[in-house]
């Protein structure tokens, strides 16, 4: 068969192409602009080199934020993935409840992050919310806008309540898709549920679990609106996660270059762990498929 | 080791079962006698399945009870049971070596580390994986990992029965050959009682001292392949076991006599006035051809030609009939004949044998 030429063909790209260009390439190349150059208003810019891009890396500022950032990624990873896992284990495999379980997961999922924001700002409370007034019955004051160690516990709680489903779904997903012959050959074999679990359930798991750990590192490393509605990042800047701090820069102190620096090195944070998680999954097949 | 007698047993995967049909396994009388290899064979979705999970615990019956010489076992599962059974899929610890895999059932049970060295030896060397006990299990080939499945079934010296369900599906054909005879010899060495589900009736036939067919949820026939071959209790049995399977052909049978439509057949033996539906069975093996006179009238479709034998196909009144005929005989173009050897003919009623009052043999004598 004659396979017909014609590059005129390209035109039908077209389309893609400009809609990329302005929703991505242009906006990235504004920041790319911001940070190379210095301005104060009227469209007069200063040509700065990568003296934001030094500034950056050498700000203590910027640091201690990325310090905060990296352990509340830990901390959550550390406890959603086992919290999650547990959870599904625990979900009933099939029948009416195995649905209202799913349903029942699914809730936190679908709510506004601003949303989930407000109804842990609310219920850390001690003069109207059920949690900072029952806390406050048992003799603690609790004052996450006062105490940084209250404030990272509500923020992190508020984390795991909100996104541990996720894990927990996607668990569950791939508990259920491990053929029964498994069970009933670990039963014959006399396998305690410790072996069960040890070399069944989480070699079937691992593919799942990837991907568990990839979304919520890469979610919470880009956490904003949650902590932002209860804390503001703080008290003092305590939680102010990587994203609170480059808004409190962008717009709070107008440091516009600085600003652009910032983002484009998060942005670049951000792949690599992205491309190290991609290559990891990616040879894991490799050696399923083999 | 034990017997293994299930009585009165029956299951249905529905809660609340009501008619015959609702029963995945009707009710079944039937003794596995200690250290016999059985095979189970039957179609896909007769209940083998069903039968051999209830044996091993695995699935609790609706109706009876499993015993194990005179010990009730229908409600103990199976590590207190003491069954070790391979599955139909490989099933293997991915993330363990071979030799782990093998020795994984002997840990759980606390055995002696220097007797478990031994034994995973002894039964890598039985399924060829000596060189590759250190390998990781993740990435072998499906029949390789159904070796290692088949080894973990055989590594307890112990148990009291061994149950395979279809192992050898995955397996390559001269792989399929070599592991049943290792499995025979292991039979042999250790006498344990084997029960071999399969669909594939030479696997069934040359694995097993006795071979129980199931077809619907019951049990038709227990035999040695020989009993199986010349006296299929059932028209399944007939059809299911050779290749091709026995011609059934519709007939009314009184005394020695069989007429199909209008055609007289001599029977090896005289029976009593049938009710029912009446078919004549006979295995194409003692079918043989002739031009004219005595035999049934066929149309002759078609020769095949498969090596060791030729197979007839013909036509008798709207009926297939199939004959062997040995490999080098010409078919002559004149032959429209069939005829039955009278011995070999059996008589079934409603799908089941009848066995004739006396052989016709006695009744010549008792004319002379």
């Amino acid at each position: 068969m004659d396979k017909v030429q014609n590059n005129r063909a390209w035109f039908l790209v077209l389309p893609v192409l400009v809609l990329v260009a302005f929703s991505a390439v242009i906006p990235l190349m504004t920041v790319v602009n911001y940070s190379l150059q210095d301005t104060f208003g009227n469209n007069v810019f200063f040509w700065e080199g990568l003296g934001w891009f030094e500034d950056v890396l050498t700000s203590s500022r910027v640091h201690a934020a990325f310090g905060r950032q990296l352990a509340f990624s830990a901390i959550i990873l550390a406890i959603q993935i086992p919290l999650g896992i547990a959870i599904a284990l625990c979900m009933p495999k099939r029948g009416v409840w195995a649905s209202v379980c799913l349903v029942l997961m699914a809730l936190p999922l679908l709510i506004p992050w601003n949303v989930v924001g407000t109804i842990w700002q609310i219920l850390g409370r001690t003069d109207i919310g059920l949690l900072g007034y029952a806390l406050e019955g048992l003799g603690i004051t609790w004052n996450y806008a006062r105490n940084p160690v209250h404030a990272w516990i509500t923020v992190v709680v508020m984390d795991v309540w909100h996104w541990t489903s996720l894990v927990a779904l996607l668990a569950y997903a791939g508990l259920q898709s491990i053929p029964q012959a498994y069970y009933q050959a670990a039963k014959i074999d006399q396998a305690s549920r410790w072996k069960v679990f040890r070399y069944i359930e989480l070699p079937k798991m691992q593919g799942v679990l990837l991907i568990a750990i990839l979304l919520r590192f890469m979610d919470s490393f880009m956490i904003y609106t949650e902590p932002f509605v209860v804390t503001g990042g703080g008290p003092g800047s305590s939680t102010s996660f990587l994203s609170i701090d480059l808004v409190k820069t962008a717009l709070g102190q107008f440091d516009l270059g600085p600003a652009a620096a910032f983002s484009i090195m998060y942005f670049l944070v951000i792949l690599l762990v992205s491309w190290v998680f991609y290559t990891v999954m990616t040879n894991l097949d490799k050696a399923e498929g083999r | 080791m034990a017997q293994i007698t299930l009585d009165n047993l029956a299951h249905s995967y529905l809660r609340d079962p009501k008619a015959d049909d609702d029963f995945a396994l009707k009710q079944l009388d039937h003794v596995w006698k200690d250290g016999e290899a059985y095979a189970l064979l039957g179609a896909s979705g007769c209940g083998k399945s069903t039968l051999l999970n209830i044996i091993s615990g695995l699935l609790v019956p609706s109706r009876g009870r499993v015993l194990f010489d005179d010990r009730d076992v229908t409600r103990q599962d199976t590590v207190q049971r003491n069954i070790a059974q391979v599955f139909q899929f490989p099933v293997v610890y991915d993330t363990m070596t071979v030799g782990d895999n093998l020795a994984f059932p002997l840990r759980n049970r606390g055995m002696d580390p220097a007797f478990i060295a031994t034994q995973v030896q002894k039964i890598a060397r039985m399924i060829g994986m000596e060189d590759v006990l250190h390998r990781k299990a993740r990435g072998l080939t499906a029949d390789a990992k159904q070796k290692i499945s088949l080894g973990r079934g055989m590594v307890r010296e112990d148990v009291n029965a061994i149950l395979f369900d279809e192992p050898l599906t995955v397996i390559d054909p001269h792989m399929k050959w070599e592991l049943r005879t290792q499995l025979k010899a292991l039979h042999n060495e250790f006498g344990h009682t084997m029960i071999y589900v399969t669909h594939d009736q030479t696997e069934a036939l040359t694995f097993a001292d006795k071979v129980v067919v199931m077809h619907d949820g019951r049990v038709v026939q227990l035999g040695t392949p020989e009993e199986l071959f010349e006296t299929p209790e059932h028209t399944f049995v007939g059809y299911f076991i050779g290749s091709p399977g026995m011609n059934l052909i519709e007939a009314e049978v009184s005394g020695s006599t069989a007429r199909c439509a209008g055609h007289e057949v001599p029977l090896g033996g005289a029976y009593k006035t049938l009710q029912g539906r009446v078919q004549i069975g006979i295995r194409p093996e003692f079918v043989t051809l002739a031009e004219g006179g005595d035999g049934l009238p066929v149309t002759i479709r078609r020769v095949e030609d498969v090596g060791r034998h030729q197979i007839l196909r013909a036509e008798f009144a709207g009926t297939p009939v199939t004959a062997i005929l040995p490999e080098s005989m010409p078919v002559p173009a004149g032959a429209d004949r069939l005829r039955f050897d009278p011995d070999r003919i059996n008589v079934y009623v409603d799908d089941w044998r009848v066995t004739p009052l006396h052989p016709v043999a006695d009744l010549r004598k008792e004319a002379v």
